[in-house]
């Protein structure tokens, strides 16, 4: 080591504490969504565990306990079924009072025709939330947001809310700092940001200079409509409508029922209030509803950007990033992304330290595991998206799904597919080799088949698309 | 009917696990409570009753043998129902999600201990 080094380290020495979580570090966490309220819980729970105290801020300016836009985080708002499952197993049950309708199901709707994937087990599996109060013209909340139920836990836990709007992040004799739009200016042992792509927090990374570079992102497109909780029963009911159409770069739509809306999804590239209404007349959504029903003007929309690759170097000594500004799941449970992410940078952190090498050793692993996991994902969209516009696909798809749904005992091959890929439960990796399995891909051929040659054949004049097991109301 | 509600409602002495079957699932508790019973020589033996947020049915997770116990609800309860393959593809990327478990399985056994000196100091 040159003088000139030794000297650099040893004033780094004298003014950096080691790089490790002690008794009495501080830690600030800047946003209060799922990721940074996960990481401030999971985070103080392993201290308590081994009884160390940390003092831990969260920078929040929202008040999640607001209508949209003011304490919203555009979101479809599903809890996927495994994340369910694995926060119950945490001791973190979803309340009635957050969890707005739980779903048991989903319907598959296509031009060929509808089917309903159910759950083996009858049970709800998945909840729709609202992460914020609920839309624009929610007058008596009886639900409360998603995102304020999580920022309550870690708030239990011990962390502090700081209501300040952060303005700027840096790093100062090797200490991160936050500025807020007050002036103030806060160190920290460690900064985890977890600020949302759709905030300046990506640019406030950019210019700290530790080598990060945002996400590249796309945006969806959300809707609200209000329809009572009576129509939403006899319309939707508790099924999650999953929407295979032909519509130029539409990737997967969904009409999610809540406790009185009805949130809209598109996601593809670059969505917008055109596809939004072109979506909402095609004849397979008008279906959904009755037909002398008027649906009401929308209550709220927004169009948020979403995650499409991972950013570059979400960590850097004394920094993490996560959430949808760091590495998440393309398109499909950002949430539950969020939670693994999350608790395995706080396990991270406090067992191995904080040190750049620490989260490259024990963090990175996994959230590039979800990266990769994505590239299969983008494969897995891109034959959807060759469903969605040949029809011979669709119907072989319907059968094979139609046939597995009405015959008890039958192994359901297709259904779990769809039902993974929709619910975002499995990675997509796992998606892709039950599509492998010689079984699938022979009963896979023989229903595009039989299903195609049944088409071709005369049918009587008031013949109508099949809608195999769908909930009742619910379809054409 | 509240539509907010995740898992399955059982109702009051409706059976959820049954000592002898064979198990591949776990259950949380939701919401009310169940009470565990086990059977020697015909005669059913009442073991303990669990509320809210309980584990039960952990042990098949671990090992293949048959459940030990019959649960029943006690009364109106919800459970959700944990997958084991969801909750073991899950373990091997964070194993301190069988933290939990684990604190509630070794509380059982203390439970247990306390329960067997009693017995042992009373004969």
């Amino acid at each position: 080591m040159g003088p000139q080094l030794r000297a650099a380290s040893a004033r780094n020495s004298a003014t950096v504490p080691a790089a490790r979580l002690e008794d009495g570090s501080r830690v600030g966490v800047v946003g209060s969504g799922p990721a940074g309220s996960f990481f401030a819980y999971f985070l103080l729970d392993l201290a308590e565990t081994l009884g160390r105290s940390l003092d831990v801020e969260i920078y929040e300016s929202r008040d999640f306990c607001s209508p949209a836009p003011a304490g919203c985080n555009m979101c479809g708002g599903i809890v996927s079924e495994s994340l369910v499952q694995l926060l119950a197993t945490e001791g973190i049950l979803l309340p009635s009072t957050v969890i707005q309708r739980g779903i048991d199901s989903y319907v598959l709707h296509m031009d060929v025709g509808s089917v309903r994937i159910g759950t083996p087990l009858d049970e709800m599996r998945v909840g729709a939330v609202h992460r914020g109060l609920g839309p624009r013209d929610v007058k008596d909340a009886k639900w409360s947001s998603f995102d304020a139920f999580l920022q309550s836990k870690a708030v239990a836990r011990g962390a502090r809310i700081v209501r300040s709007r952060v303005d700027g992040l840096s790093l100062v004799e090797g200490r991160p700092q936050v500025h807020t739009v007050e002036g103030d200016s806060t160190s920290y042992d460690l900064l985890v940001v977890a600020g949302g792509v759709n905030s300046d927090t990506p640019a406030m990374l950019e210019a700290m200079g530790i080598g990060y570079r945002g996400p590249r992102t796309t945006t969806a497109f959300i809707r609200e409509y209000f329809l009572g909780r009576d129509m939403l029963d006899r319309t939707l009911g508790s099924s999650m409508h999953v929407f295979l159409l032909n519509i130029p770069h539409l990737e997967f739509a969904a009409i999610i029922p809540k406790g009185e809306y009805a949130t809209v999804c598109l996601l593809g590239h670059g969505m917008d209030k055109r596809q939004a209404d072109a979506f909402m007349n095609a004849p397979e959504v008008r279906a959904c509803f009755p037909t002398e029903m008027l649906l009401p003007q929308r209550s709220c929309q927004c169009s948020p950007r979403i995650n499409l690759q991972a950013a570059r170097r979400p960590f850097a000594d004394r920094v993490l990033v996560l959430g949808d500004c760091g590495v998440t799941r393309l398109y499909k449970d950002g949430i539950g992304a969020a939670y693994r992410t999350a608790k395995i940078a706080a396990a991270a952190a406090i067992l191995h330290g904080i040190s750049e090498s620490s989260f490259r050793r024990h963090f990175w692993p996994a959230a590039r595991s979800i990266e990769i996991d994505n590239r299969i994902g983008r494969f897995t969209f891109a034959v959807t998206r060759q469903i969605q516009r040949h029809r011979f696909a669709r119907r072989g798809l319907l059968r094979m799904t139609a046939l597995e749904q009405q015959e008890e005992g039958r192994l359901r091959r297709m259904s779990q597919v769809l039902w993974d890929v929709f619910t975002g439960s499995a990675p997509y990796g796992a998606v892709l080799t039950r599509t492998l399995h010689p079984g699938f891909l022979g009963r896979l051929v023989w229903s595009l088949a039989s299903a195609n040659l049944q088409a071709l054949l005369p049918k009587p004049k008031d013949h109508k698309p099949p809608s195999l097991g769908a909930a009742p109301g619910a379809l054409k | 009917m509240n539509r907010g509600l995740l898992g399955r409602v059982y109702h009051d002495g409706e059976v959820i696990v049954r000592q002898g079957d064979e198990g591949h699932c776990m259950y949380v508790v939701q919401d009310g409570e169940v009470e565990a019973v086990t059977y020697r020589e015909g005669r059913e033996i009442p073991l303990r009753v669990l509320g809210e947020g309980a584990i039960i049915g952990e042990m098949s997770l671990f090992d293949r043998e048959v459940r030990s116990a019959t649960v029943r609800a006690k009364g109106e309860a919800r459970l959700l129902t944990i997958d084991k393959e969801t909750l073991l593809r899950r373990v091997q990327e964070d194993p301190s999600l069988v933290l939990r478990i684990v604190k509630s399985m070794s509380r059982r056994v203390r439970e247990l201990s306390d329960e067997l000196a009693r017995s042992r100091s009373q004969s």
